[in-house]
């Protein structure tokens, strides 16, 4: 009897053993795409952030790695207390280990908290605020596909140097406005340009009139959008009706993606030049991923930059996580990121920087006229490649207290 | 009369007066609420559960003006905005512990109460609406260009900070004990509100104003008084939300987030005690549960909005007064 139970016993500790074995040799990953489903940036977000993402665990065969990938998704609305709400229960009850997408900057920035306080990892792709990598950096965030102060470099840089010279300034009048032409009119300076004027905007508005003619009657040879969202979209609109880029004036949207463009039409957007890490179009591996991503999509839609960025970064985790055989630690994970050099078919070579920056070039694009696009997603002509190491801030202007360390 | 309109919608709870064993089944609710709020978090997660007490909270507060006071506002996410920036200004900024963080925001929506409330209440109906919809956009353009409020990235990375300067909230069970506390406090400081004399007063004025002032009322002065005790109790829900999610941003200043008040007020039952609590747990509910099917979340709540309208016009719990015979 009591060697039976003995025998019973060991057999259940055995078959525990067992089990162990077999959940150790495979470590389970449960990625996040937390991102804007319903509302505004549903278009750079939204499903194509999951689709990106399916593409990528299914190019990293996690199988032959010894991984297990599970991906969740839901949107945060734009609300910040939505997203950190998500964020928690995602990290406490669901078990998911890295957050991806995070469109939208107060967003962002909350999840990024929730992220350091649980020791899990966020990387960023949508949300543009460059405190991400600032002031507010942490061990647990990378911020992967763009920043507000890479596209004032990006576009105020590069256009100066195109000749470009003179710039008036069309600002929503909020702290993003001003930070956005505060950034962008010290690159203009330090390239030899000149700010001739600015006007600030009520935000929201819909009716730009008055601001365009201003902008128009002051003979600047750039036009400089310092907003975002639907303000950009109807100064645009607005600076069409105007032909504005007709008249020989260039008119620069500092925070414009492809998605809006497409919804624009080549016709309104005709002329604007604009800075993009991606663009679907560059070479014949972008091209390839599209067509597999635009066969997931309803209405055959191509990739973003922030689809693209969704992509890129849970390839990298993924060959990070495959390193370290564990996801509990999500500081190591970020550390193990850091230290290994980044390479994929959309961003090619590049690097993660002690403060969460991810390094990769950027394009300059110009929207195509009517007349040259060949079809509804061909839409950019590209003016310039702004390399990676002068595009982005540099690692000591940023005030992270991780550089410091 | 433009606020006559009040009259028609105005629930059964009004035309009943609270009765003896009424009160004893307005007890045995607290005390299975109570209850409930103890057993809750073994079953759901409490970041949820908090976020559904703080709503609840600041639905209860605005039911008390529009459902007894019979004023519509639009622009209670003013109070409730304001509040959580303030509370997560101290906290953050000037190192607060917890409660003197709610002090202060819960004392800066009284003192907007105040002010935005002495210049409404001087108009009635869609007037009054209007008027306290422009002010609470003032209080929104304001969040937007101050320093202090971080524009639209919000103020992030609020301590939850120690109570009394003792006791540690970073545990979820530790601050779900606080809101709890605050929200049962809120609740029964309203449900207090609304059976004394000063409630007896409202309604009488809600009903029929001219009649109360020909009595003798200075209804303004009452109406005043309601309006502040609400944006109070709103910004103490700001408050607390705040310390919770140790965020506060422009979703709770923006028209959307008066908006929604409203909605869980008139789904739960206007005019009940504990409508605004079931009308709250909906909507947080739905916000959450449903967040994976994303676009949906907005559709299915303007559904359940249309059919909660046209199936009882009362709300969930004005419903099932109605049916129980007795107020809720």
């Amino acid at each position: 009897m009591f060697g039976r139970l003995i025998g019973s016993v060991s057999l259940a500790a055995l078959a525990g053993a067992l089990m162990m074995g077999g959940a150790s040799a495979q470590t389970n990953v449960k990625i996040g795409i937390l991102g804007d489903r319903s509302g505004a940036y549903s278009d750079i977000s939204g499903e194509g952030s999951v689709v990106a993402a399916k593409l990528a665990v299914e190019d990293f065969k996690p199988a032959e790695h010894g991984l297990k990938v599970e991906i969740v998704s839901a949107d945060h609305q734009n609300k910040p207390d939505v997203g950190a709400g998500i964020a928690r229960q995602w990290y406490d009850r669901d078990g998911v280990d890295m957050i991806t997408d995070g469109v939208t900057s107060s967003v962002a920035l909350a999840i990024s908290q929730v992220t350091k306080e649980k020791n899990k990892v966020f990387i960023d792709t949508g949300a543009g605020t460059a405190d991400l990598t600032g002031p507010q950096c942490t061990p647990n965030t990378i911020h992967w596909v763009y920043d507000t102060v890479a596209l004032a470099n990006g576009t105020g840089g590069a256009m100066v140097k195109r000749g470009g010279t003179t710039w008036f300034f069309l600002t929503a009048d909020y702290v993003f406005g001003q930070t956005l032409q505060r950034d962008t009119s010290s690159v203009i300076t330090k390239n030899g340009g000149k700010v001739i004027g600015s006007v600030k905007t009520p935000f929201p508005t819909s009716d730009f009139s008055s601001f365009l003619l201003q902008a128009q009657g002051s003979g600047a040879k750039v036009i400089g959008l310092a907003n975002a969202g639907t303000d950009t979209i109807n100064s645009i609109k607005q600076a069409g009706e105007f032909g504005i880029t007709e008249g020989g004036q260039a008119l620069a949207g500092l925070l414009v993606f492809s998605s809006d463009v497409h919804s624009l039409g080549t016709k309104v957007a005709q002329g604007l030049v604009l800075t993009e890490p991606f663009y679907w179009d560059l070479n014949d591996q972008t091209r390839a991923f599209s067509d597999r991503f635009a066969k997931q999509m309803k209405g055959n839609s191509k990739p973003t930059a922030n689809h693209a960025g969704v992509y890129s970064d849970v390839l990298h985790y993924l060959k990070a996580v495959a390193e370290t055989k564990s996801t509990a630690d999500g500081a190591a994970t970020v550390a193990k990121m850091k230290a290994m050099p980044t390479d994929d078919p959309l961003f090619g070579k590049g690097t993660i920087r002690a403060d969460g920056r991810k390094i990769h070039d950027m394009y300059l694009f110009e929207v195509k006229k009517p007349s040259e696009s060949k079809g509804e997603w061909d839409l950019y002509n590209k003016l310039d490649t702004i390399p990676g190491d002068q595009v982005f801030r540099p690692l000591n202007e940023g005030n992270c207290p991780l550089v410091k360390g | 009369m433009a606020d006559t309109a009040a009259i028609d919608v105005a629930p059964i709870a009004a035309a009943l007066p609270t009765r003896r064993d009424d009160k004893a089944l307005h007890r045995m609710i607290f005390v299975g609420i109570a209850l409930l709020l103890i057993a809750a978090p073994l079953v759901l997660y409490p970041v949820y559960l908090m976020k559904v007490l703080c709503f609840a909270l600041f639905a209860l507060a605005f039911n008390l003006l529009l459902g007894y006071g019979g004023l519509l506002s639009f622009g209670h996410a003013a109070y409730f905005g304001m509040a959580s920036y303030l509370c997560a200004y101290t906290a953050k900024h000037l190192g607060f512990t917890p409660e003197l963080a709610i002090l202060s925001g819960t004392a800066t929506a009284a003192v907007l109460g105040l002010i935005f409330g002495s210049l409404a209440i001087r108009r009635q109906g869609i007037y009054f609406s209007m008027i306290t919809l422009a002010l609470a956009q003032m209080a929104f353009f304001f969040s937007l260009q101050a320093k202090f409020t971080g524009g639209e990235d919000g103020i992030q990375a609020v301590p939850r900070g120690n109570l009394f300067g003792v006791f540690s909230l970073a545990d979820d069970r530790a601050m779900y004990a606080v809101v709890c506390v605050v929200f049962m406090a809120g609740m029964l400081l309203i449900y207090r509100i609304i059976h004394s004399p000063f409630g007896q007063v409202l309604k009488a004025i809600r009903d029929n104003e001219p009649r109360a002032i020909s009595l003798g009322y200075r209804a303004n002065q009452y109406k005043l008084a309601v309006f502040v005790l609400s944006a109070t109790l709103a910004g103490l829900a700001g408050s607390t939300k705040a310390i919770v999610f140790q965020l506060a941003s422009l979703t709770d200043v923006h028209w959307s987030m008066s908006g929604e008040v409203v909605l869980m007020t008139l789904v739960g039952g206007m005019g009940t005690v504990f409508g605004p609590i079931v009308g709250a747990l909906v909507i947080v509910t739905m916000e959450t549960y449903l967040a994976q099917f994303g676009a949906w979340v907005t559709i299915i709540q303007g559904c359940v909005f249309v059919l909660c309208v046209l199936l009882f016009r009362e709300g969930i719990i004005g419903l099932v007064a109605k049916l129980i015979r007795k107020p809720l």
